[in-house]
């Protein structure tokens, strides 16, 4: 009990990073179910969400600033599938993921172009930076919220998934282009509106996280992105359950390795339990076998 | 009788190598028509690029007289057309229900009656609608995969090798389904190794040989014809 309670504030903290890592690493995890694809520029795009709240939000009130990020976000993610990505869609596969890389650092540079490499205060964003009691912990509202939040959009996924007449054109396309074509089914719309989803995600994510940091530096996303794609491997990749469960795991344990005092071997937690997956258990938790695609 | 697909002067290369050279043939609306041949003739091919998932590097092929060489699948496919592809390819993760369903995921009205009439026509889809079609026999899969190309409701439907590793009884109910599909107004083009049983369900038959037609008649005509006993029927040429 003892343990609970001196405890209780990282285990709240681990909750919700679990919760932040899960909604950056569902685009990882659903990009690589489509197109086989590590998507490097995922968590630069998360940093970008980033910056434009800090450049918005100083020019126009929060609850505007908010949509704007959301929808600008979407936006980016679908340009970068658009511009780098399909037109190598017949080329082999490590060339998509060079594209991938070059993303990234094109999207870092742009960030370092603007900010001038220093620190962007992130804007408290009204009500949930506030903070609050849990038991007798003190956190801000954020941490409390995020678990929920992610849990009620991750269902909203599985259902637009499983449901929706999108969402079984997804799944089909996800083992078979050729004979989902054969269907009717565009490849390209499937494609861009699992861009679209990832990249709404990693905008909220991106909300979430940052209000409980301070600033926003143009490589700050490649840390939380870094820890996602562990998150999504680790639950075995092209899963959503298994990159949430994977997610909230090491967001969890990351944060009790912290409360017992070993703050510097955190990150190293992560890496190395991604070792080890990889060694053990190469498809994951939830991975399937890998049937590649023919 | 009208053509309902033509194909004139195909050829398909891939790199360097050409796999159809030159051909044509016409498929007359409502008859059953099929391309036989060895592996590499370039029957599947054929299929293929009529479907557009390979791009002809030369010739024309017309639908209803409109040209649809050079579109996008699904461009071609929404013209009433659709292949079943060879090894069947249904969407193992997907139920039997969902394979129908998204066979039909252009269309926008209600499938219940096409649902209906697929469990008629193969009542074990209806007993398994629940099953993911990967845990289906190979046979089932044929069926499964006949009936979600049916659910697009499809002027001309093509059949790449559909008797292909199946046991001998539920080949020949793969030629009485392609019987029945056919008297229920469907025009069907069938790409076969299985001569025999392909041109005694066909009206018109093409024999295709590394790339070119060296032979074409109505079913009855090849499957009598000396050579093609020989080459695809198993039967000697002097053996009396």
């Amino acid at each position: 009990m003892e343990w609970f309670s001196k405890n209780l504030p990282y285990l709240l903290a681990g909750v919700s990073v679990g919760g932040q890592y899960a909604l950056i690493a569902i685009g990882y995890t659903m990009v690589y179910g489509i197109l086989r694809l590590i998507n490097f520029a995922h968590g630069d795009i998360f940093m970008v969400a980033g910056l434009m709240m800090v450049y918005l939000s100083a020019t126009m009130p929060v609850y505007i600033a908010i949509p704007i990020v959301l929808v600008a976000t979407v936006v980016l993610g679908f340009l970068v599938e658009r511009v780098a990505y399909k037109p190598l869609r017949q080329a082999p596969r490590m060339s998509i993921m060079i594209s991938a890389i070059g993303v990234s650092y094109l999207l870092q540079n742009l960030a370092l172009y603007i900010t001038g490499g220093l620190s962007q205060q992130y804007p408290a964003i009204p009500w949930i930076s506030d903070v609050v009691s849990v038991f007798g912990a003190s956190t801000k509202r954020v941490t409390v919220i995020t678990p929920f939040l992610t849990i009620i959009l991750v269902i909203a996924l599985v259902v637009l998934i499983k449901y929706t007449k999108i969402g079984m054109a997804m799944r089909a396309a996800s083992k078979d282009f050729e004979t989902s074509q054969l269907m009717g089914i565009k490849i390209n719309s499937v494609i861009s509106m699992t861009f679209i989803i990832g990249s709404f995600l990693a905008a909220v994510g991106s909300l979430l996280f940052f209000t409980n940091y301070t600033g926003v530096t143009p490589t700050v996303g490649a840390m939380p992105g870094l820890k996602a794609f562990v998150a999504a491997v680790f639950g075995g990749i092209g899963s959503i359950p298994g990159a949430v469960i994977g997610a909230f795991i090491i967001g969890i344990c990351e944060n009790i390795i912290k409360g017992m005092g070993w703050t510097t071997f955190s990150d190293a937690f992560t890496f190395a339990l991604l070792i080890i997956v990889l060694i053990f258990k190469p498809t994951g938790l939830f991975g399937e076998k890998a049937t590649d695609k023919v | 009788m009208s053509n309902i697909l033509e194909v004139k002067n195909l050829c398909v290369s891939y790199g360097g190598i050409k796999a159809v050279k030159n051909i044509s043939f016409e498929v007359p609306k409502g008859e059953v028509v099929t391309l036989i041949g060895a592996n590499g003739a370039g029957k599947s091919s054929t299929l293929r690029s009529i479907v557009g998932l390979v791009k002809p590097s030369a010739g024309k092929i017309l639908m209803n007289g409109k040209e649809i060489s050079g579109k996008s699948t699904e461009q071609i496919v929404a013209q009433g057309i659709t292949l079943v592809p060879e090894g069947r390819r249904v969407f193992a993760d997907l139920t039997v229900l969902e394979n129908l369903k998204i066979g039909a995921y252009m269309r926008k009205d209600n499938l219940e009656d096409d649902i209906n009439w697929c469990y008629d026509l193969f009542p074990r889809l209806k007993e398994r609608h629940w099953q993911l079609a990967g845990t289906l026999s190979g046979g089932e899969q044929q069926m499964l995969a006949i009936a979600r190309a049916l659910m697009s409701r499809p002027e001309v439907i093509m059949m790449d090798e559909p008797s292909l590793g199946l046991a001998p009884i539920v080949v020949q109910g793969v030629f009485d389904i392609i019987r029945e599909i056919n008297k229920q107004g469907k025009t069907i083009l069938l790409v076969e190794q299985n001569a025999n049983m392909a041109l005694h369900a066909a009206h018109h038959g093409y024999v295709m040989e590394v790339g070119s037609i060296t032979l074409s008649g109505t079913g009855q005509e090849l499957a009598e014809n000396e050579s093609v006993k020989a080459a695809y029927l198993g039967k000697a040429r002097n053996k009396k």
